[in-house]
């Protein structure tokens, strides 16, 4: 990565999946724990519950101007509203993660999809911790962040007696994206076209 | 007697501030300021750990001509500044001087909300049953039916029982007084700022150049003499019968409950909140350290 | 800029930030109302301010907020409250008091889109007008703008400072974005900041006049039961604190609290220069678009356009001198605000050397990105 480059993830999904807190984690492994860089911001609504929710993570190696996402190069989307609404600056060669479950129609073909909910609902026990199994995926996936400290950010983040679950379900969303090629998924071919565009 | 009145003169005016004040001959602030001042000197508390705080109105200027430390706040607000004084110098006594627009109307939802909290304050509040400053309005004591400069046809609204307010809203102590009635408004000044919790003083007092005047109720003679007349003492009014009553209002004390004052309490929370955070603190020397060096 | 490499760095968002910072400061007292997006300082004072000794009260509401936010004060404890528009509305007339009693407070407008209840969750620049002259009547005061979790932490403390040392309130402004953008900042230690108290008197009870003018044109302050006794009062007072209506006296006292402000210009009027020594445009820019701004001239920079930015960190006194500076210097400013143009008023007043301003306003409740700035950096 250049110095002054920057990565950007956006989660998406709706209220209560816990959207937020797996960007916080990230963050967290990402400036506290790496030392680089990182800016997270976040958009909501008045509910608590339900209703869109997104957060993003912008990461580099130098001092970060702008502190949204410009053009995102991993979109994690949980519901199919989420996808539908925040797929629209994924780069051309940005990558696209969704639960199986809950995303059944996927705007792209270079997109990766895991039963992250299913994992954590039938593996992990809790279907609560969905967001973590997604956010080991992510973490694996984005090659930003190492993973021992995405596990010591989640250890310093999540509530007291549920370090074990928690960590689980991280450790799972690891193992099921390993088992991703990304090289093997479909590119943007006409990329120098799309940045024309 | 006289010898005392010279004492307080002495001990608590503010000799460099120029008198006369700005009330009208005849006016119940005097009389109120008097028994407050011999009941604080009754009470030999000092007068650098005296606040006195007051809103706006012909009340509001009382602070001024006191020695103590006096802050004139804005109108209503004198109860939020009392509760800042207090949590943050919880040994200072805090008094606050209000009137009854000043208190009820404006500042009604920090009357009762200081009631509900039951921070240790004493507010004093002078019920003339009208804003006398700005020229005679009514406010939220003036009788239904009284005129004033704003219901010259006769007021349609209904007052307020600033006293009966007070003990719904959860003050520890309340009484009621008359500016006729001077040596038991000092008694019960006394017994209010002895209270540990929020304590009213609602003083029925006259202003005979606003109120009086617009509804034929005379002069502060008269006006004064009429407290006498129908002012009843609480235990002996729940002797007499409806009829009785007609016209009549109550004094002396309607509620002296003991029940925990939130800024004592609040040390229960900072103690508790310290020893918190030196456990967390502890724990984040033994695996925190750990957690850094990997 | 506090961030330090080799510290170790902790996560947080701008409204923590603002909390550490104001515990560094030295901040022992906050009053407040619940209200988004800046509950999160009140919550998480509720929780710090009793582990050091400190008190935090939530009020009735932001009148009353305020009101013990200057009791504490008086009473000699640092202090502060949070709020965002609708509650700012309701601080005003406090915040005159403060002004005219010269009671030391820090308030921070957390802005939303406004006018009224507005956007509640959406970012806005809408009160910058309001800060400077929200009470009424003529009155000095001091308005501070936040861009970074970084900056939340150390213009709070500068917030604290100047508040202390010229006895008046200072406002922070922020909002949405900075307040919920998270960074990993390194924090100085306490021993590494400077930190200044208000001037306590230290003449005998009886020689102490509580308004008396001095080389600073900040009188000493006493706390209440200190033993000095004395009068305070939101009417316009003499030397002694007592109302007066002697127009001389009256005269005196409002050249005073302006005087001691235009005093300290120098040290309170802070501006940030990037890429602005060789610039032929630049932008003129605060809050969290700054940072917009920032990306924009970069971007600018590489196609070859001479574009700088200047940062206002301070917005009132507005930094004349800087912008002046900058004004002459260059041929076209970009003023991007997300409000009507309220920063771009001031910088029209002052242009004497006839700059072209030009205006990009955003007030849908979003933040204004670098892209519509470069486009005006590439075009004009």
């Amino acid at each position: 990565m250049k110095s002054d480059e920057r990565y950007e993830i956006r989660f998406s999904g709706s209220g209560g999946q816990g959207i937020i807190t797996a960007a916080v984690v990230i963050a967290d492994a990402v400036g506290s724990f790496d030392n680089r860089y990182v800016c997270q911001t976040q958009s909501y609504g008045p509910e608590a519950r339900g209703g869109k929710s997104k957060a993003e993570v912008v990461i580099s190696n130098s001092p970060i101007d702008y502190p949204k996402a410009l053009g995102v190069d991993l979109l994690l989307a949980m519901t199919q509203t989420a996808c539908d609404a925040y797929f629209f600056d994924i780069k051309p060669e940005g990558l696209l993660v969704v639960d199986s479950g809950l995303v059944p129609q996927l705007p792209t073909s270079r997109a990766v999809s895991i039963p992250f909910t299913r994992i954590a609902r039938e593996d992990i026990g809790r279907e609560l911790v969905a967001n973590m199994v997604a956010l080991g995926a992510v973490g694996y996936l984005c090659r930003q962040v190492s993973l021992e400290s995405l596990k010591q950010a989640l250890l310093s983040r999540v509530p007291k007696g549920t370090e074990q679950m928690n960590s689980e379900a991280l450790q799972a969303g690891i193992e099921e994206a390993k088992k991703i090629d990304l090289d093997s998924l479909p590119r943007s071919v006409l990329s120098d076209w799309d940045d024309e565009l | 007697m006289l010898e005392r009145a010279e004492i307080i003169r002495k001990e608590y005016l503010r000799h460099d501030k120029k008198f006369p004040h700005v009330w009208c001959p005849g006016c119940g602030n005097g009389i109120v300021m008097g028994a407050l001042l011999r009941g604080i000197h009754g009470l030999q508390l000092s007068k650098d750990d005296i606040v006195l705080t007051s809103g706006i109105g012909c009340s509001g200027r009382m602070p001024t001509y006191i020695d103590f430390n006096t802050i004139h706040t804005t109108h209503g607000r004198a109860l939020t500044f009392s509760t800042g004084i207090k949590l943050a110098k919880p040994e200072l006594t805090v008094i606050a001087v209000m009137g009854d627009g000043d208190a009820t109307a404006i500042g009604g939802n920090h009357f009762i909300h200081a009631a509900r909290r039951n921070i240790n304050l004493t507010a004093i509040i002078i019920n003339n049953s009208t804003y006398g400053m700005t020229g005679g309005q009514y406010s939220p004591t003036t009788p239904f039916g009284s005129k004033s400069t704003t219901s010259v046809y006769g007021h349609v609204e209904h007052a307020f029982s600033i006293a009966e307010l007070a003990v719904t809203a959860g003050a520890s102590f309340v009484a009621r007084g008359t500016v006729y009635h001077a040596v038991h408004l000092e008694e019960i000044i006394q017994q209010a700022i002895m209270t540990r919790g929020f304590s009213v003083v609602e003083v029925i007092s006259n202003c005979h150049v606003q109120h009086g005047r617009r509804n034929k109720l005379g002069g502060a003679v008269e006006m004064i003499t009429s407290y006498k007349e129908n002012a009843v003492m609480i235990g002996k009014a729940a002797k007499m019968s409806p009829e009785e009553l007609e016209g009549k209002f109550t004094i002396g004390i309607l509620a002296n409950v003991k029940k925990p004052v939130s800024s004592e309490q609040y040390q229960r929370v900072i103690a508790e909140a310290r020893q918190n955070a030196e456990k967390i603190a502890s724990e984040k020397e033994t695996n925190g350290v750990k957690r850094y060096e990997e | 800029m506090v961030i330090v490499e080799q510290q170790k760095r902790v996560l947080l968002q701008g409204n923590e930030a603002i909390v550490a910072g104001a515990l560094a400061a030295g901040c022992r007292f906050f009053a407040g109302y619940p209200i988004t997006p800046a509950s999160e300082i009140s919550e998480l004072l509720s929780v710090k301010l009793p582990e050091l000794g400190g008190t935090f009260i939530q009020m009735e509401d932001e009148i009353a907020s305020m009101g013990a936010v200057i009791g504490a004060s008086l009473a000699g404890t640092k202090s502060m409250t949070a709020t965002s528009g609708p509650g700012f509305s309701l601080m005003q007339e406090n915040i005159g008091y403060a002004c005219v009693a010269e009671v030391p407070c820090v308030i921070v407008n957390v802005m939303r889109g406004g006018p009224s209840t507005g956007l509640p969750t959406s970012p806005s620049q809408g009160d910058v007008q309001m800060a400077r002259w929200g009470t009424h009547g003529d009155h000095p005061i001091i308005v501070l703008a936040v861009s970074s979790v970084s900056d939340c932490f150390s213009v709070t403390i500068k917030a604290f400072n100047l508040s202390e040392k010229y006895r008046t309130p200072v406002i922070i402004l922020s909002d949405e974005v900075v307040a919920h953008t998270r960074e990993a900042v390194a924090l100085p230690d306490a021993e590494q900041i400077r930190l200044i108290d208000r001037i306590k008197p230290d003449v005998p009870p009886e020689w102490y006049t509580p308004y008396a003018d001095n080389n600073r044109g900040v009188p000493d302050m006493a706390a209440l039961g200190d033993g000095y006794r004395h009068h305070i009062t939101g009417l316009i007072h003499d030397d002694r604190g007592y109302p007066t209506q002697n127009s001389q006296e009256v005269e005196k006292f409002h050249k005073r609290i302006h005087g001691k402000i235009s005093k300290g210009f120098q040290e309170i009027m802070v501006t940030k220069a990037h890429l602005m020594e060789d610039a032929e445009i630049f932008v003129i820019a605060y809050g969290s678009v700054a940072r917009s701004a920032l990306k924009a001239v970069r971007d600018a920079r590489a196609e070859g356009i001479k574009a700088g930015l200047l940062q206002l960190i301070t917005l009132f006194p507005f930094p004349r001198k800087s912008v002046d500076t900058y004004l002459r210097q260059c041929r076209v400013v970009i003023v991007p605000e997300m409000n009507m143009g309220q920063m771009s008023r001031e910088i029209s007043r002052i242009n004497q050397a006839n700059c072209r301003i030009v205006k990009h306003n955003r007030i849908d409740g979003h933040l204004i990105n670098p892209e519509e700035i470069l486009r005006h950096l590439t075009t004009v």
